[in-house]
């Protein structure tokens, strides 16, 4: 009897250990949606966090060591993780995550993404031919990433189907209602303009209905230039624009030269999960974001 | 048109006001509580069609995205063209004077114009191109740098690659001239390797699933005595990991043996840190690398160097480099500044102080490295 459940035992053991995901996210955004709808089964990890710009990361021995074991990739693609993603992939030796592998998920190949284009030209900076990757700060795009997911963690893993099914199905009531709260507290934002540092947010302020009048960055990805700011300073000395926005790894010194001779507010919004100390979760995100534009805007 | 004479009008006001004042407040109370209520009805359908009309734009778009695969988007295209390789070509050229003893010259070179191809063979191979395109005495040169192809659908960790491949010895080894940071190599690498350490042979690597990086492998090589012989093999191990969210490092030992020649051993350190780890404004890295020889001339060789980007784009390093000989002990210490105006574009400017031959020299170059078409990822 004893022998019985020992060997009972070893089988289980191992089972409740094959039974957890590793889920490597090349950005903040993504591991938390792992947790979501991953519970406990998964394991997540995420190569940046929010204050480092996923543009430029080393591709360090860590993380290629965290690659070689994950079960899934998720990262938001269009190139975002185009300077460090495949010589992590390379050192990795994990054919189970390679691209084009069940083990690999672009998040923003699900969504509608915008800026596409096929003018692919250096001299315009750093540009992405597959439209613009920051897809995560719209909520109705995490929606749709939940939904992929969901399908995908049950691919890899197909005996917790039901537990990621409902996983999704509970985590979108409560991301549903959230988005017509916000909704709802952003009204009051509709038709504002914004000035943002680099093209991170048009996802947001196109749900938001606020426009977007210029980019403190003259060509995308290169650092803002003096030429470039003085000619926002004249532009927007009269109004023109409502806020000026910028996400935590962004230097802070253009935008707050800009708003110091304007007068125009200018902002830190997280751009994913853990960008500010209120910015804990998916949730806490937007309504940090949103809270944040309001403060800003609501009492000019 | 009709014209309210005055007398009408004021007939029609006095007419008017009995009547306001007959009614009751409530009245326009309930009146006014009517409209807001109304107000607030349309503004909440309104919205509450706002949000449909997202939901219902979302569901199409994403209907129109689970026909296409969840993999890589790329534009599609069905001709041959598709399946292209990347490919990416580097200029580089110096601008450049020694002042030595017996020596006083300077002049223009164009560096080695590299051209750069990959692309995966099919679900389990990669391949690599490498070619040097070089104009030496008089003559365009072609060489072969690399040239190898890669499995990439090994289990339990394990990764091979095959063909014309740069030697996994040492850290700098593996690096292109375009990602170096100073002009040139250091002398451990210019007296052993006479450059980069390039062979044809197999190498096999092997990856542990541990949270610390640690890779162990070895290389089967063709060697320099012999043809057609595989008479040169190595051994190398290397491991990194964080230090906090600002720092990771790298650590490597390798072994190297060559027919007809003493065996060498090396060893690297290699620190990198920023603030955050965002790399993309201000950075450090520190890296030394220490090579130990048998032979009887040469007993090793050595350099340590550092690198730091105080701001966007611009870059200051320091490096030492040196020999242990019978004779003497040869040293040199170089400095640089780069400026780089986006990943693709470097100009740099490095002064180096020669104490290699019985007097001091000393050089300097104005080097470009500019980078066109797809360029992959660097490595650590």
């Amino acid at each position: 009897m004893n022998k019985l459940i020992t060997a009972v035992l070893l089988c289980a053991l191992p089972l409740a250990v094959n039974a957890e995901l590793r889920v490597f996210a090349c950005e903040p955004e993504w591991a938390a949606l792992a947790d979501e709808i991953g519970g406990d089964l998964v394991e997540s990890f995420s190569a940046t966090t929010a204050l480092q710009d996923p543009h430029y990361i080393q591709a360090r021995p860590s993380l290629i060591a965290k690659v070689r074991r994950a079960d899934l990739v998720i990262c938001s693609g269009a190139q975002l993780e185009i300077g460090w993603l495949s010589a992590l992939m390379q050192k990795a030796n994990n054919r189970k995550v390679m691209p084009g592998t069940d083990g690999y998920m672009e998040a923003s190949s699900f969504v509608l993404r915008v800026d596409a284009t096929a003018d692919v030209d250096r001299s315009k900076g750093d540009i992405h031919p597959q439209g613009n990757p920051h897809i995560q700060v719209n909520p109705h795009n995490v929606t749709t990433v939940a939904r992929a997911l969901s399908v995908r963690l049950s691919t890899i893993n197909p005996d917790n189907t039901d537990i990621y099914s409902d996983n999704l199905n509970r985590f979108l009531v409560d991301w549903e209602a959230s988005i017509v709260r916000w909704e709802a507290a952003a009204a009051s934002l509709r038709g504002k303009r914004a000035i943002a540092h680099h093209n991170s947010w048009v996802y947001l302020l196109s749900w938001l209905g606020i426009e977007e009048v210029a980019n403190l960055e003259a060509v995308p990805g290169l650092p803002p230039t003096a030429a470039h700011l003085s000619q926002l300073t004249t532009r927007f000395s009269s109004g023109g624009a409502d806020v000026i926005i910028r996400a935590p790894y962004q230097h802070g010194k253009s935008s707050e030269w800009l708003s110091e001779r304007t007068g125009i507010p200018a902002i830190v919004l997280p751009l994913t999960v853990g960008g500010t100390d209120t910015a804990t979760d998916l949730f806490t995100l937007f309504d940090d974001i949103i809270a944040r534009l309001k403060e800003a805007m609501d009492d000019v | 048109m009709r014209i309210v004479s005055l007398p009408n009008a004021l007939m029609a006001f006095t007419l008017m006001v009995p009547v306001a004042s007959v009614a009751e407040d409530t009245d326009i109370e309930l009146l006014r509580a009517a409209i807001d209520e109304l107000r607030a009805d349309y503004d909440a359908r309104i919205m509450e069609l706002e949000r449909r009309l997202a939901v219902a734009e979302q569901n199409a778009a994403q209907a129109s995205y689970t026909a296409r695969s969840p993999a890589p988007s790329q534009a599609q295209s069905s001709g041959q063209a598709a399946f292209n390789p990347a490919i990416g070509v580097v200029f580089q050229g110096t601008l450049w004077g020694v002042d030595g003893p017996g020596t006083d010259s300077e002049g223009f070179a164009v560096g080695e114009t590299e051209l750069i191809m990959n692309a995966n063979v099919d679900d389990k191979f990669a391949a690599y191109l490498t070619a040097a395109l070089a104009f030496e005495d008089g003559e365009s040169e072609l060489e072969i740098e690399e040239a190898w192809v890669e499995a990439t659908a090994l289990p339990a960790g394990f990764g091979a690659r095959f063909g014309r491949i740069s030697s996994a010895f040492g850290y700098l080894n593996a690096k292109h001239s375009h990602q170096w940071d100073f002009a040139d190599l250091p002398l451990p690498y210019q007296a052993f390797f006479d450059g980069r350490y390039l062979d044809n042979g197999v190498r096999l690597t092997w990856l542990a699933p541990t949270d610390t990086y640690m890779e162990l492998g070895g290389e089967i090589l063709q060697g320099e005595g012999d043809p057609s012989g595989l008479a040169a093999s190595t051994l190398f191990a290397n491991v990194g990991g964080d230090l906090g969210s600002v720092g990771s490092w790298l650590a490597g030992a390798s072994y190297l043996e060559r027919d007809n020649m003493a065996s060498l051993t090396g060893a690297h350190l290699i620190w990198k840190w920023s603030p955050d780890g965002n790399w993309k404004d201000r950075n450090f890295v520190f890296q030394t690398e220490y090579f130990d020889s048998g032979d009887d001339g040469v007993d090793g060789g050595w350099y340590a160097q550092a690198v730091y980007q105080p701001f966007a784009r611009w870059r200051f390093g320091a490096r030492a480099d040196g020999l242990q000989t019978n004779a003497d002990d040869p040293r040199r210490y170089s400095v640089m500044f780069d400026w780089s105006n986006s990943e693709f574009s470097r100009l740099r400017l490095q002064f180096t102080q020669d104490r290699t031959g019985a007097e001091d020299g000393s050089e300097w170059g104005l080097q470009y490295i500019h980078s066109i078409g797809a360029h992959g990822a660097h490595e650590f």
